[in-house]
């Protein structure tokens, strides 16, 4: 019982803070992974937008499918949402409660890579360099439309050598990574806004309510871990027992075929017990072969009731 | 008890030092970003007075909302705030205390930015090189410009290698000079909030330290017992689900018997003790089954009188019902002084 009472306080003690660990970790690994990311812009007209936002996108739903797996709670949520009512109610504002603490939490990582996307500037550059009015930049102005385009599609790659030293370019790029970052930088307010109402506000409202949905919450998550650790320590008991009538029936059997004259007393009678009879080579070996060939019934009862 | 009293010295012990943890990190968090930042002015006339203001402020701004957000007493100040009368006073003056102690630590990651980023020069360098003196740095009159090319001219400052302006003021001369003014601001802000937190430290003793020490006392009392009640229910939810799981596999092996009809058989202690480890559950069938109902068909939250321990660690004879449907009522063995 004292290894139940231990392991229930890690349980309860590191929920929470495991699943704020694992958001926490995600959001460092999603800064990491755009800082190692070689972002490399096609500058070709069709392909830009594409890949500018693509690559501001697709990372972010990644994340967030990331987050969702990697939270155990998820699996629990879902359980309960779909698990027939039988005697016990569905409570939907715990279903509802969980669903939005999961979202939440998995949600940082994705929200994390964009705004570090816009405030670095690349993305944004890529994907709407070829939008931009030539006319408000002095070496776009008088040139054909066709090639237009194809400059300003090349504004992103400093090292192309129409691009290297044209100051055009470099106005463009300003003015987009000025944009990028503005926005960058006002969505972060909008969330932390959001995010600073939601703490405070939402006491005011059902306040009662919410607390019976994050216990109820806390104890369906605690009621399957112990129920995982009852049946873990069931199967243990259980396997236990198996493996021991086995060891016995073989025993019986060696006994049956090799009419062992008994020796009186030689060996210690705590070591043979040890050994359940097992006491030569091709015995062992028919034991194994045994285990491999006929493994036995999944039924204790006889072995518990005799 | 031991348990509980070690808990009560971490609360006391650490939930002041984890908030000024959290500040620090914060503070050290607002410094790396600065320099992870790409500060890109954009040198455009009307935009690089919202673009080095912006930065400048912006940024401050979500690191102390951020402080607030981070900081769990703020859902707790506001279920205060909020929570109905009943039979426990409300007192306006420890309201005051949380609300002004969470604010002094949010105000310091800010503080922190603003001054690194005086300190640094560069928002002030984008935000006001149109605003230089051209007529004592530079020579206004030597070029015939109208007021907006000098402005397009000024506002390149930055832009080091595509200023065209040599002539009218130099880039080194504009740029030492406003950032000259930009740290010189940027050391009296620091000075000014050093003053203030030296101010306010010193001076509160001198003015109702008593009521001060009161709410202190208060708030600290609120926060404790949030965080006790929280681990009392989650004692509670622990004992509810083991009760809950056992007398599951309980009801399930009685179901069982009932339905095979076993024949009673002689079992020795030894063996009886085994199947009880086993939960009354002894082949694969019967295991199929318990999952499977286990799934189907939950238990309800309503444990059985007879199999509810005696003594369930510290709560078993005060535990209020969680449940509005149990039959058997008990009340709290608690009784509050406060």
């Amino acid at each position: 019982m004292d290894r139940f009472r231990m392991i229930f306080q890690y349980f309860h003690s590191n929920s929470e803070s495991v699943m704020n660990g694992i958001c926490g970790l995600l959001a460092l690994a999603s800064v990491k992974m755009y800082t190692c990311f070689d972002f490399s812009c096609p500058c070709l007209p069709q392909y830009n937008m594409a890949y500018g936002l693509g690559i501001m996108f697709v990372p972010p739903v990644i994340l967030f499918l990331c987050g969702l797996i990697l939270n155990r709670q998820s699996l629990v949520m879902l359980d309960e949402w779909r698990r027939p009512q039988g005697h016990r109610k569905k409570d939907l504002a715990v279903i509802r409660y969980m669903c939005s603490s999961i979202v939440q939490r998995a949600m940082v990582a994705p929200v994390i890579w964009i705004i570090v996307a816009l405030l670095d500037g690349k993305c944004l550059i890529c994907a709407f360099s070829g939008s931009m009015d030539p006319e408000k930049f002095v070496g776009f102005a008088n040139v054909t439309p066709v090639q237009v385009e194809q400059l300003l599609a090349k504004v992103p790659c400093k090292d192309d050598e129409l691009m290297r030293n044209n100051t055009s370019r470099k106005a463009v790029s300003r003015y987009l990574r000025c944009w990028s970052q503005a926005l960058g930088w006002s969505i972060l307010l909008i969330l932390i806004i959001a995010a600073f109402l939601a703490r405070c506000l939402r006491p005011c409202f059902n306040q009662a309510t919410l607390l019976q949905a994050r216990h109820w919450s806390n104890y369906i998550d605690i009621e399957q871990k112990i129920f995982e650790e009852t049946c873990c320590e069931h199967s243990r008991l259980f396997a236990h027992q198996c493996i021991l009538h086995f060891f016995e029936s073989m025993q019986q059997e060696i006994k049956l075929h090799n009419f062992n004259l008994p020796r009186e007393g030689e060996r210690d009678e705590g070591e043979e017990d040890l050994l359940r009879g097992i006491t030569g080579q091709d015995q062992v070996n028919k034991l194994l072969k045994t285990w491999y060939y006929e493994k036995p019934p999944l039924d204790v009862s006889q072995a518990t009731q005799r | 008890m031991d348990k509980f009293r070690m808990i009560f010295q971490f609360f006391q012990s650490n939930q002041e030092s984890f908030m000024n943890g959290i500040c620090g990190i914060m503070a050290l968090a607002s410094t790396q970003m600065y320099s992870a930042f790409d500060f890109n002015c954009p040198c455009l006339p009307l935009y690089n007075m919202a673009y080095g203001l912006g930065i400048l402020l912006v940024p401050p701004f979500i690191l102390f909302l951020l402080g607030f957000v981070l900081n769990n007493n703020i859902s707790m100040l506001a279920e205060e705030w909020r929570r109905p009368q009943g039979q426990r006073g409300k007192d306006p003056a420890v309201l005051r205390y949380m609300f002004c102690s969470m604010a002094q630590r949010a105000m310091i990651a800010p503080a922190v930015w603003v001054s690194v980023t005086l300190l640094d020069g560069k928002c002030i360098t984008c935000a006001f090189c149109t605003s230089v003196p051209v007529e004592t740095l530079g020579n206004a009159s030597h070029l015939l410009l109208s007021q907006g090319e000098i402005q397009r001219v000024l506002a390149r400052i930055p832009c080091k290698e595509i200023y065209n302006g040599q002539e009218l003021i130099a880039n080194e001369v504009a740029v030492r000079y406003l950032r000259c003014i930009s740290q010189a601001l940027g050391w009296c802000f620091v000075l000014l909030m050093t003053t203030l937190a030296f101010l306010v430290r010193s001076l509160r003793p001198c003015f109702s330290q008593a009521a001060f020490l009161k709410s202190r006392y208060w708030s600290h009392y609120i926060d404790i017992e949030r965080k006790l009640f929280d681990e009392t229910c989650a004692e509670h939810a622990k004992s509810f689900a083991k009760v809950c799981i056992q007398q599951f596999f309980e009801g399930m092996s009685t179901d069982l018997v009932a339905a095979r009809c076993h024949l009673p058989r002689k079992t020795s202690e030894d063996a009886g003790e085994a199947s009880k480890k086993l939960l009354g559950i002894t082949d694969q069938s019967t295991m199929n089954m318990a999952l499977k109902s286990w799934h189907r068909c939950k238990p309800p939250l309503h444990l059985h009188p007879p199999a509810l321990p005696s003594g369930n660690g510290w709560a078993g004879e005060g535990q209020p019902p969680l449940q509005p449907s149990t039959p058997r009522r008990e009340t709290a063995a608690y009784y509050s002084l406060v």
